[in-house]
């Protein structure tokens, strides 16, 4: 339900040419086959009653107020379940309809509450508004028995329950089946008895996974969304972007001046189509938390207090301190992080700022430690550092690989679209330590589930390849049509060698061979085979080379270059796509290109009025090793919180003590910020206009919804250090950085604010020859001209067991929090899920004494932490996982410096480990507490809850 | 720049590497991924321990490539 309404056509929109015409009250119209007579009344300005029909959902036709005469036809059908022939005349207003909606409504309002003047839902009622339409009067059924005292269920902490005002329309449990996949609702008893549940406990102890799209699909107050009860009705919308994951869903920003009152999915948003997770959909309430810090701070040593100053002040010194440290230790001394969390114009002037007015190439961004081996691995093999599809390509797929991605906990609004496709017939397969919720969940279930011991993607790939290529399963023409043939016939060499067999490769996977016989032949032989990857892919030794397996696997199978194929990485943060493509990665500036072009950098050179070195800088890794060397004094963070998402916590706290500058700029006192000596407040989402990237190259806006609660948005802070280093950028709104980029990026060009605002999104790579964008890459030839297969050798990681430390520790994500938490814990989403745990098999647990819950020590080679354990046979003998939203849990305390060989991007998923019963936090849990307990006294007075 | 990390980092690339037959081809790859992607303090670095130990632990294909860099 919109509170400021948008178009409901009643039913879902048809694809395909409009070659059915019909009359509706005399009026003609023509719509695609398929389409239903409530959707072409719609469609030609007619709207006929309706409660349990929304365009959001297929038609159920059970309310019976949207009955139709049909000449010709006996009786009255439903309109919402009746499709258009050629030729139909409708009617939907006479007598005998009225007659008989104003019986069917009389029979409803008999059971509901008369309570509209103090409802939430008031003015925005869907029952109250058909009640007005069908002209009911009166309500003869008086006395009876009613649901009217039904108790309401407000566990839930964002939304509330109420069954008195319930209809039993089933909008809400069609929403949970049909849109989310969840199937938690369901309609208990027959009859007058019938009752919406959510399995008859409450919400909060339920299957529900908080979507929102019951509530959104609710016609009355039944379900309402708590801050709409406690600030009533929105007066206006924004359309912007979550700021949460890389699916990148449009929201619409519904208001009360600047006051948001709900986040509700847009019907129109590409990625979307009017989905939403518990994420986006309701936990926005950080971007006001009380420990928001507004102010600009600085002081001289991390021991001192800070003190607040005016952002003139606190620019000032930052660039003075830029300017000292470069004279005294030499101009790449310093550099600077940009976030994917920020826009794509953010990022874009971050690195502007250290190409040109720091003048060194030392920048990074945090697809370092996610997804820069997916940059590689895709730039050598297809030629674009970027997946090939959009999400809506795998309504066409036939067999959907998943590896090393959880889909529903990390990318949940692109995974109910995918389990809408398996619950259709696609066939699944899941290659996975852990048995994810997709490998069986309601209706889905992988035809296939690899559970591989981490650290073996690579020998999964190659032998799934082996296979292929060995049973003759390979696309040969594509191949011979598309990519390189000497490297082909290399590379077939290679794999088609005996090592590479499943059978050969089970010892070291833990995979049964046969299992990956039957997964390559099921990849191979279907019509559209896509393959979904994540982090599980990307972080470890051999991120790179796990990627350019992927891509051969697509190539030798002909699976790319049309709808229903490719290779899909699922970015983890919403602009990891964008901040990659602005030039973030030390080596390359925007659009991948790499430093050491002359010409390139004399593109730049021209545009903005300075020498851009021709080396390739820092990675952020890099950057920690030669602060702990002393080579590098100076950082700028925006965005980001080093100090908790990158590995081994320990070195990186060394190399971020060893800095004679951090500068940090961010919505709260990070753990990367209690090393700060400038802390720069920084602007939510809802502050600033902008654009983010998401996974499938798509451009989203971000609007500004009220005014930065620091008086300046990000970009507007990195202008005027750059201001301050003597290099003022000029710029008055964020689209003109757009135009720039558009200028410099010949896969931007010609993107605009116009544009996007006129075309909702757009999918780069935009040229003159695809100006509204590319949805499908490499369609008639790759980027890189012909596709090149690569050597992939499987590389065991020297992170190996042994008796000291006999078990596997692999990290990872879960629905509720997002990346290092800094905003779902100031969330209610902790109700979810309110610390890190570690699970742990039974056997392992038992082993080891380890009850469910108990308080456990995880020691690795580089540290040690205390958390809880949860015993559960989600995760393989022999392996541990836990997650890192919560800084005291120390996960990255015990991670490694391992790297990717190509792009040092972290071994986060294999750290071998030992895990033994605790009664006390680790020695580093002791200093964290004594150390978070010292920064939050030095904080101004009054500020010391931050 | 920690001689030892870098060691491990430019082997780990030469392993990458070493699955490809043209030995002559194998050394350029290394050579150049070092070229485009370390920090010219890192280059080096890891130059100063090749001069320093003779390459000590590195692959051979790893010090061929620096070799290479050497030109």
């Amino acid at each position: 339900m919109y509170s400021v309404k948008e178009p409901d056509h009643g039913t879902p929109a048809r694809q395909g040419e409009a070659t059915v015409t019909v009359t509706i009250d005399g009026h003609a119209v023509t719509v695609p086959p398929g389409t239903s007579v409530m959707r072409a009344a719609s469609l030609a300005g007619v709207q006929v009653p309706k409660l349990c029909a929304t365009d959001t959902l297929e038609a159920f036709g059970s309310c019976r107020l949207c009955l139709v005469e049909i000449e010709g036809r006996r009786g009255y059908p439903a309109s919402c379940t009746t499709t258009v022939a050629p030729g139909m005349k409708v009617r939907t207003q006479t007598p005998k309809l009225a007659q008989l909606r104003r019986g069917v409504m009389e029979l409803y309002i008999s059971d509901h509450p008369l309570d509209c003047l103090t409802c939430t839902a008031n003015g925005n009622c869907e029952l109250q508004e058909q009640a007005g339409v069908v002209g009911l009067r009166e309500v003869r059924y008086q006395g009876g028995a009613t649901h009217t005292d039904a108790a309401k269920d407000t566990s839930n902490p964002y939304f509330v329950f109420d069954p008195a005002k319930c209809i039993v329309c089933s909008r809400c449990v069609r929403a949970c089946e049909d849109l989310q996949g969840t199937f938690a609702l369901t309609v208990l008893g027959r009859g007058f008895d019938s009752v919406i549940s959510p399995g008859k406990t409450a919400f909060l102890s339920s299957e529900c996974v908080s979507c929102g799209a019951c509530v959104q699909a609710c016609p009355t107050a039944t379900l309402t969304e708590k801050s709409l009860v406690a600030h009533g009705q929105p007066d206006h919308v924004v359309k912007t972007t979550c700021a949460y994951c890389g699916v990148g869903c449009s929201f619409r920003a519904e208001l009360k001046g600047d006051q948001v009152v709900r986040m509700v999915p847009d019907k129109d948003g590409g990625a979307n189509h009017g989905h939403s997770c518990v994420k986006g959909r309701f936990a926005w309430g950080y971007a006001t938390h009380a420990d928001r810090i507004t102010t600009p701070m600085i002081r001289r040593s991390i021991h001192d207090p800070w003190q607040v100053v005016t952002w003139d002040e606190a620019i000032a010194h930052a660039a003075a301190e830029i300017r000292r440290i470069q004279a005294t230790y030499g101009r790449d001394a310093v550099g600077g992080i940009t976030s994917s969390r920020c826009t794509n114009e953010e990022t874009y002037l971050v690195q502007k700022l250290v190409r040109a007015a720091f003048g060194t190439n030392n920048v990074d961004t945090c697809a370092r430690v996610c997804h820069s081996p997916t940059g590689y691995g895709l730039k050598q093999t297809l030629g674009e550092s970027a997946g090939t599809q959009d999400f809506d390509s795998v309504d066409d797929a036939d067999c959907v690989v998943v590896i090393g991605a959880n889909p529903t906990d990390a990318h949940p609004v692109f995974a109910s679209h995918l389990k809408q496709r398996l619950r259709q017939g696609a066939k699944l397969i899941v290659i996975d330590p852990r048995v994810i919720d997709l490998v069986r969940g309601p209706h889905v279930e992988a035809a296939y589930h690899l559970q591989l011991r981490p650290g073996t993607n690579v020998a999964v790939i190659n032998a799934l390849a082996h296979v292929i290529v060995t049973e003759g399963l390979a696309k040969e023409d594509f191949v011979r049509a598309r990519c390189e043939g000497p490297a082909y016939e290399t590379w077939k060499a290679f794999i088609s060698d005996p090592r590479h067999a499943p059978e050969a490769m089970e010892a070291h996977t833990g995979v049964p061979a046969a299992a990956i016989r039957g997964a390559a032949r099921l990849y191979a032989s279907v019509p559209n085979g896509a393959i979904y990857y994540g982090l599980g892919v990307t972080e470890h030794s051999q991120g790179s080379t796990m990627v350019m397996g992927i891509a051969n696997l697509a190539m030798v199978t002909g699976n790319l270059g049309r709808r229903g194929v490719g290779v899909n990485p699922l970015r983890g943060q919403n602009n990891v796509q964008g901040s990659c493509d602005m030039g973030s990665f030390p080596h390359e500036l925007p659009g991948y290109r790499h430093v050491s072009d002359p010409a390139v950098r004399a593109l730049f050179d021209a545009a903005w009025g300075v020498t851009v070195q021709p080396e390739p800088g820092l990675r952020i890794p890099n950057m920690f090793d030669a602060a702990v060397d002393g080579s590098f004094k100076a950082l700028y963070v925006q965005g980001e919180d080093v100090a908790q998402s990158d590995p081994d916590t320990q070195h990186v706290a060394r190399a971020l003590e060893s800095l004679e500058c951090l500068i940090v700029q961010d919505l709260f006192l990070n753990e990367t910020a209690k090393y700060a000596h400038v802390f720069l407040p920084g602007a939510s989402f809802l502050e600033k206009d902008g654009t983010f990237t998401n996974a499938e190259r798509r451009i989203n806006r971000v609007r500004k919804v009220m005014e930065p609660k620091a008086g300046k948005a990000d970009w507007e802070a990195t202008c005027a250090l750059a201001a301050a280093l003597g290099y003022p950028m000029h710029y008055d709104h964020p689209s003109q950085i757009m135009d720039e980029i558009a200028r410099l990026t010949p896969t931007f060009t010609g993107v605009s604010y116009a544009k996007l605002d006129r075309l909702g999104s757009l999918q780069w790579p935009c040229n003159d020859a695809a100006p509204d964008g590319t949805p499908t890459m490499h369609v008639d030839r790759f980027v890189r001209g012909q596709g090149r297969f690569m050597l992939t050798e499987y590389v065991p990681t020297d992170e190996r067991t042994t008796r000291k430390f006999p078990l596997l520790l692999t990290t990872g994500r879960i629905l509720t929090q997002y990346n290092v938490g800094a905003q779902t814990r100031r969330t209610d989403n902790v109700a979810w899920h309110a610390e890190d745990r570690l699970e742990i098999h039974p056997a392992d647990a038992e082993l080891r004494g380890i009850a469910d819950g108990a308080t456990v020590e995880l020691e690795s080679r580089v540290g040690k932490t205390v958390l809880r354990a949860h015993v559960t046979e989600r995760i393989q003998p022999g392996v541990v996982y836990t997650t890192f939203h919560h800084p005291g849990s120390g996960a990255n305390v015990v991670t490694t410096d391992n790297s990717d060989w190509a792009t040092n991007c972290p071994e986060y998923k294999v750290t071998a480990v030992q895990v033994r019963p605790a009664t006390q936090p680790s020695e580093w849990q002791a200093r964290f507490h004594a150390q978070a307990a010292e920064q939050l006294g030095l904080l101004p007075r009054g500020r010391e809850e931050a | 720049m920690d001689a030892r990390k870098l060691v491990k980092m430019a082997n780990d690339i030469a392993r990458f590497f070493e699955a490809e037959p043209d030995r002559a081809a194998a050394v350029a790859g290394v050579a150049g991924h070092l070229q485009r992607f370390w920090e010219p303090r890192m280059r080096k670095a890891l130059l100063a321990h090749v001069e320093a130990t003779g390459g000590a632990d590195l692959r051979p294909l790893t010090l061929d490539a620096v070799q290479a860099l050497r030109g």
